[in-house]
């Protein structure tokens, strides 16, 4: 039978998933500017590929080390994860949507949609970190 | 074995009383999706359309509000809700929050997307442009704005609808994350008087 326990289940010290994402979308969002600040000239690539493989390494860090949390309230971390992914992929298609629709072609796109893409995991990952890290800790222990 | 990064607060059996605000079944406000859903219907027309007057209104009256409520936000409802007592802030938390989690993001599209696309009809976007480097500052501040937005306050309000929903409540996290809120709603507020500045410096 489920018991909920009575203390809410968080993370150990140090694990600084908040701070980590938020540099994450720092990169991204420098990537972003970086390209859209060329316009309508295509800016070289290397450095905006530079910001995507360090925000990527970023997010991949910061996802390895929330799951090597055994005690973390994963079933309310996956459902606002969910959630929250739905409405960026909405919000990030939105912007797609732009960047198609202003002729943006190619390489470009091709770093643009996956700057975007590392953003919108980023934002559902801080969101379920930080409501799941209240969350009171469901025990199966009968 | 994990550890709480903070104390363990004792539950306030005291928040369990009659008087406190009915727990919504939703945390979103699902009266509001139409209206935003409505929008942003329009948003992407007026961009196909490349419809000038729907961008204009759509970026002025989306930054307008956007402005006004993260400056009443982090200076004016900020300081005030610090100032209250614990099942106050609670109360008015229950009420605000749930329509601050409809309200920003649908500004926050509004404003940008409507001024990515009048920016690139009028040529801001454009490296020759005279004053292309405030442009770019502004996209600087968008990105604090939005890296402290979604890293710090959309989280906390979330956390705060969960923590409300809960049978009892701990005032100390509600108390930790309310803070937060305020704290990043000021940064933004600060952010948004740079936006403001770099605006009129653009339309004069």
């Amino acid at each position: 039978m489920a018991a909920v326990e009575a203390s809410p289940v968080a993370p150990a010290p140090g694990l600084k998933v908040t701070e980590l994402g938020m540099v994450s979308i720092a990169l991204v969002a420098a990537g972003v500017i970086y390209l859209a600040a060329h316009l309508p000239r295509h800016a070289p690539l290397a450095p905006a590929l530079g910001l995507l493989a360090a925000a990527v390494l970023v997010l991949a860090v910061n996802a390895v080390l929330l799951a090597r949390q055994p005690r973390f309230a994963w079933w309310r971390f996956r459902q606002v994860f969910g959630w929250m992914l739905l409405v960026y992929v909405v919000v990030a298609g939105m912007i797609e949507y732009a960047f198609v629709y202003d002729h943006t072609r190619g390489a470009v796109l091709a770093v643009m949609t996956c700057l975007l893409a590392t953003f919108t995991v980023n934002v559902p990952l801080i969101s379920g970190y930080t409501v799941a890290r209240y969350e009171q800790r469901l025990s199966r222990d009968s | 074995m994990a550890v709480a990064e903070q104390a363990v607060p004792v539950p306030a059996a005291g928040l369990a009383q009659p008087e406190r605000p009915a727990v919504p079944a939703s945390i979103v406000p699902l009266a509001g999706i139409p209206f935003v859903t409505a929008i942003l219907v329009a948003l992407v027309v007026s961009i196909q359309g490349n419809w000038s007057w729907a961008l204009d209104f759509f970026h002025v009256v989306g930054g307008g509000l956007w402005t006004g409520v993260d400056l009443f936000m982090g200076f004016v409802i900020g300081p005030i809700m610090r100032k209250l007592s614990i099942p106050a802030r609670i109360e008015l938390t229950t009420r605000l929050m749930p329509k601050m989690l409809l309200i920003m993001p649908t500004l926050v599209t509004m404003t940008l997307a409507s001024g990515f696309q009048l920016a690139r009809l009028n040529g801001m976007l454009d490296t020759s442009y005279s004053r292309h480097a405030w442009v770019v500052v502004s996209m600087v501040v968008v990105a604090v704005m939005a890296i402290t937005a979604l890293g710090l306050l959309q989280p906390a309000n979330i956390a705060v609808l969960f923590e409300l929903r809960k049978p009892q409540p701990d005032p100390a996290i509600i108390g930790g994350l309310m803070r937060r809120f305020v704290y990043a709603s000021a940064v933004i507020g600060a952010m948004q008087i740079a936006t403001l500045i770099i605006m009129t410096r653009l339309a004069s």
